[in-house]
């Protein structure tokens, strides 16, 4: 019943990390973050027989991910909305300025580099998906999850010289997908 | 040992020296090893430049941790179960 484009045993190895970020970028708690990841999954594999396969599974996760992200907005909001205090104004410009509008941007970095780091983000994962499974697999290990070289080789049963080659490679291949597509 | 102690490294040796800066894993001997080599390599300058570059574009990624990962798909495997 499954359908060839889409496949929820590999969404989580396929997806979950640009989802992740794609989240960071948007909510600074990891643990939120998490959660709604995995929200989109399930609310994901619900509405599976609504993929048409117009778009590619990533974006339609995405499209997913935005409503949770969007709801989650709203959720804290409504909590806001429970406690209104009147702030005293302080001039007729700033008349209706409710506390509530006062609450800084719940985006803690300006909207200028979330978009960047976003953008950055995006770039490195869809260049990290060029790449061999094996070398994004050690360089997510030894980069992004900062693992010590001795856990990784353990792991995945290689040896410290084998890993830097990977790494070698890797990082090669990286620096010229970026190039083009980002520095 | 004659091998370690030379001054002057092959370009493969300071490319690898140069990936193991990135994740601060180079001894003081090889740094000074790699940095002796870009005085006089200009594609390994290029390298040193464009991997520097990466490490900075990078950090800022994030990604789940595996443990949470292996929950989430166990949780996934159940509720598609579920679901057929």
């Amino acid at each position: 019943m499954l359908k060839h484009e889409i496949d929820p045993n590999k969404w989580i190895d396929l997806h979950s990390d640009y989802l992740f970020n794609y989240t960071i970028s948007r909510i600074s708690d990891r643990e939120i973050a998490q959660d709604l990841v995995q929200d989109t999954f399930f609310a994901g594999l619900k509405s599976m027989k609504n993929f048409k396969g117009e778009a590619s599974e990533r974006t339609w996760l995405v499209s997913i991910l935005k409503r949770k992200i969007i709801d989650h907005y709203r959720k804290i909001n409504s909590k806001k909305g429970k406690a209104e205090v009147r702030m005293t104004y302080s001039g007729d410009e700033n008349e209706g300025d409710w506390l509530e509008e006062r609450v800084a941007n719940p985006f803690n970095k300006t909207a200028e580099s979330t978009l960047e780091n976003e953008e950055l983000s995006s770039a490195i994962y869809n260049c990290l998906d060029k790449l061999p499974k094996k070398q994004s697999d050690v360089f997510k290990m030894k980069t992004i999850s900062n693992y010590e070289t001795e856990v990784i080789c353990n792991e995945l049963n290689i040896t410290a010289s084998n890993l830097w080659v990977i790494i070698h490679r890797a990082r090669t291949a990286m620096a010229g997908c970026l190039e083009e597509n980002w520095f | 040992m004659s091998k370690k102690n030379k001054i002057f490294v092959a370009c493969e040796e300071a490319n690898h020296v140069c990936d193991k800066t990135q994740y601060k894993d180079a001894t003081l001997w090889e740094k000074i090893k790699l940095n002796i080599h870009l005085i006089y390599c200009s594609a390994c300058r290029k390298y040193t430049k464009n991997n520097n570059k990466l490490t900075k574009a990078i950090k800022d990624v994030d990604c789940l941790d595996d443990d949470y990962k292996e929950k989430m798909k166990k949780e996934l495997e159940k509720a598609m179960k579920d679901a057929i």
